[in-house]
């Protein structure tokens, strides 16, 4: 019925009267532009699980040249900022109104137990709220124990007998920067927000105000509508996501080690989901206001929490890792953390892609489905 | 005035009510948020996939690469047999930890020379990395003083006792679901607020408000309780699940608990009907939600410590509500936190709370398009 060069004529006239319309309510514009920047910078400085300067108090109640030898220790290490207590009572207090994360406590009886064959006790008490810096700061704890026994043992011209001793490798991240994990998982989630906030009110909006009615009664295809929504946006989306690529090099230095090909295909591929999924959101909600609160509850949250971008997914029970896979921000933050850090794995970003592709298919499919059953 | 009010905030509860779709959005998915993030948030690792390199064979090395298999953080996913075979399987993620003992390992035992092994981490995620890495090196001390223990070997002159104070065994799912109250409840007040002015503005129905004998302030107070209310019962039964269903223990006052929940209603309100009145449309008012809602986790303290960020950022976080409430949420659950040693956190809210409400007034009739 339509000749190839009408539907192609008529795609040019929606996505130009879309254009018109972005640049009328800049929002959008600031969506796809200012919100990566801004969110970024406030989180590529913000969110740090780095724990260093962590404030701890000494209590050494009898000093003595060995308690100094340890705290000595904790005074050098740069993991601490630690406070003296002449009293365990004074560091109780201190804890408990959050002045310090750890105690270490060393008895009076501390330098004389040390010369004894059970040997002393070295009291350590964290706050155990935040169970993960708890643990942090215990590791700390313990690399400045061992420290300062190997070079007690050295002083005393008897190694110390450790028999097995771990050498660590840390493939991919050898100076455990958080910021290069944490830098390309919040641009999937940012993308998240941008591809569903610059869709999710388009076609409610239409159908709000009664402009749908009207396209429907033209010649214009369905397929035509949507691709008219979609290739304005997807546009501004790259935008964004390129401007997110540029500030991780640059602004954050996390390294590049993938190709920026795939690294592209990746970012266009999940954009199309993303929007895909702001089309559906707002073709099911039939108004704007239903569609924002779709949209807040379904996108950030859920990237947030479920993408495997801060929390490990294997660790999850198996039935939440089954919702995880309806996340579309856990494909991309597989695929963005390898092609940053490791390089073009195939092995994780194929199965990774294939999943987006196929949720984008059926984001279109839906989206189709809907919208042609809302003419009755 | 008080029909006026009870007649304006019936209206805003039809409006929110009335549609089956929005009915469902503000009641069903932040229940059922709080089941699946209660589940999936934690930093405790457990099923990590392993692989085991072992080239000495020898009893000893059989021993150590037992009690990893043992713990049920570790689940062995690979035997290799070759050095070649490390890398792909690091590398597409089989495996997250490789444990790599050299042929000399019994020999160098025997000795009582020390018997390095190497442990391959995947660091793209470096968190997930250390706690691994922790995992395996607490474990490797065990064998050590076993093994020194039934040698009779030389002795450690001093040894760490430690302990942790308000959660004894660090499980992070009591850290993190009591955050999640804060979360949740800040989402669902942002539903119920952030467009409610905006729409009306689009719609042009908000001129007519105006120009009733209806004065900012009622507005103002019609528009803030329908939040305040849903906010209230939606809390209340998110800290129930947290409690009855996730075991978190809830050790402080109710009465510290609930001028907190107040607390920051007030500021969450106050901050969502300023966004919604400084929007003319719906797709701004979108916009400035999620500009608020997003930084407000992020820099909460939810999920990554405030005391690691720079300090202009922690500088920024002040004006943050929900950071505030994390602490009250955190302190009451977990530590017991007496209501005094609160004010500190209850005092910005109130300010946060009511500056935003006074501005979010004022831009009722002073924001004209």
């Amino acid at each position: 019925m339509n000749t190839r060069g009408g539907s192609a004529m008529r795609l040019r006239g929606l996505v130009r009267k879309e254009f018109l319309q972005i640049l009328r309510d800049p929002s959008s514009i600031a969506i796809a532009f200012v919100m990566p920047v801004f969110l970024l910078v406030l989180f590529g400085y913000g969110v740090s699980l780095d724990a260093e300067h962590v404030p701890i108090g000494l209590v050494a109640e009898q000093p003595t040249a060995d308690s100094a030898d340890l705290t000595d220790a904790f005074e050098q290490s740069r993991y601490f900022r630690p406070t003296r207590f002449l009293t365990m009572a004074a560091a109780r207090e201190a804890m408990r109104e959050h002045r310090i994360q750890a105690i270490v406590w060393l008895r009076s009886d501390f330098a004389a137990r040390l010369r004894r064959p059970d040997g002393a006790a070295i009291g350590v008490f964290l706050n155990g709220v935040d169970a993960n810096t708890a643990r942090l700061v215990s590791g700390y704890v313990q690399g400045v124990w061992t420290r300062w026994l190997e070079a007690r043992a050295r002083n005393h011209g008897r190694p110390l007998n450790t028999p097995v001793s771990i050498e660590p490798r840390i493939w991919f991240n050898s100076e455990v920067r958080s910021r290069n994990f944490l830098v390309p998982g919040l641009i999937a989630v940012i993308m998240t927000l941008i591809g569903a906030l610059l869709t999710a009110l388009v076609m409610a909006r239409e159908w709000e105000r009664g402009t749908m009615e009207a396209l429907l009664v033209t010649p214009v295809a369905i397929r035509e509508i949507l691709l008219g929504k979609l290739i304005p946006y997807f546009v501004l989306g790259m935008g964004g996501m390129a401007l997110s690529v540029v500030m991780a090099l640059w602004q954050f230095e996390v390294p590049l080690r993938g190709s920026l090909l795939v690294l592209f295909a990746a970012s266009a591929l999940f954009l199309l989901v993303a929007l895909g999924m702001g089309l559906l959101i707002s073709i099911v909600a039939r108004s704007q206001f239903v569609a924002g609160q779709i949209a807040i509850i379904a996108t950030f949250l859920p990237a947030f929490i479920l993408s495997g971008f801060i929390f490990d997914i294997g660790s999850m029970p198996a039935v939440i890792q089954g919702i995880t896979h309806i996340v579309a921000a856990r494909y991309f933050v597989a695929i963005l953390q390898s092609v940053f850090l490791a390089g073009n794995v195939w092995s994780v970003i194929l199965p990774n892609a294939a999943a987006l592709v196929i949720m984008a298919l059926v984001f279109f499919a839906a989206s189709r489905r809907k919208a042609r059953k809302r003419l009755d | 005035m008080l029909s006026r009010i009870l007649s304006l905030m019936k209206k805003e509860f039809l409006a929110l009510f009335q549609d089956k779709k929005s009915r469902f959005v503000v009641i069903v998915p932040p229940i059922m948020q709080l089941m699946v993030f209660g589940y999936a948030a934690t930093f405790d690792l457990n099923r990590i996939p392993l692989a085991v390199y072992d080239e000495d064979g020898g009893p000893q090395a059989r021993q150590l690469i037992a009690r990893l298999d043992g713990s049920r953080n570790f689940e062995e996913v690979a035997r290799l047999t070759d050095e070649g075979q490390i890398a792909p399987l690091i590398d597409s993620r089989r495996a997250l930890l490789l444990l790599h003992i050299g042929p000399q390992f019994s020999r160098n035992l025997a000795r009582g020379v020390p018997a390095p092994v190497q442990v391959i981490v995947d660091g793209r995620n470096s968190n997930t990395a250390m706690i691994a890495l922790n995992y395996v090196r607490s474990i490797v001390t065990e064998f050590n003083e076993s093994r020194s223990a039934g040698a009779g070997g030389a002795r450690i002159p001093a040894r760490l006792v430690i302990r942790a104070w308000f959660n004894p065994n660090l499980e992070s799912r009591w850290f993190i679901v009591s955050g999640i109250v804060g979360l949740l409840t800040l989402v669902v007040t942002m539903l119920v607020t952030a467009l409610s002015v905006a729409r009306e503005r689009e719609q042009g129905t908000f001129d007519q408000l105006l120009v009733t004998p209806m004065r900012p302030v009622e507005i103002l107070v019609g528009k803030a309780l329908p939040g305040f209310i849903i906010g209230l019962l939606e809390a209340s039964v998110i800290i129930l699940a947290a409690v009855l269903w996730f075991r978190v223990p809830l050790v402080g006052s109710l009465v510290s608990l609930y001028t907190g929940v107040l607390l920051f209603l007030l500021s969450a309100i106050g901050v969502g009907l300023m966004i919604s009145s400084l929007s003319v449309t719906q797709q701004q008012g979108m916009l400035g939600a999620f500009l608020f809602l997003v930084p407000s986790v992020i820099l909460s303290g939810f999920a990554t410590p405030i005391a690691n960020m720079p300090q202009i950022v922690q500088d920024i976080t002040l004006l943050n509500p929900l950071r505030y409430f994390m602490v009250v949420l955190r302190g009451v659950f977990l530590e017991g936190t007496p209501f005094h040693l609160l004010l500190n956190q209850f005092w910005p809210m109130a300010l946060i709370g009511v500056t935003a409400l006074a501005v979010a007034g004022w831009l009722f009739r002073h924001r004209m398009y």
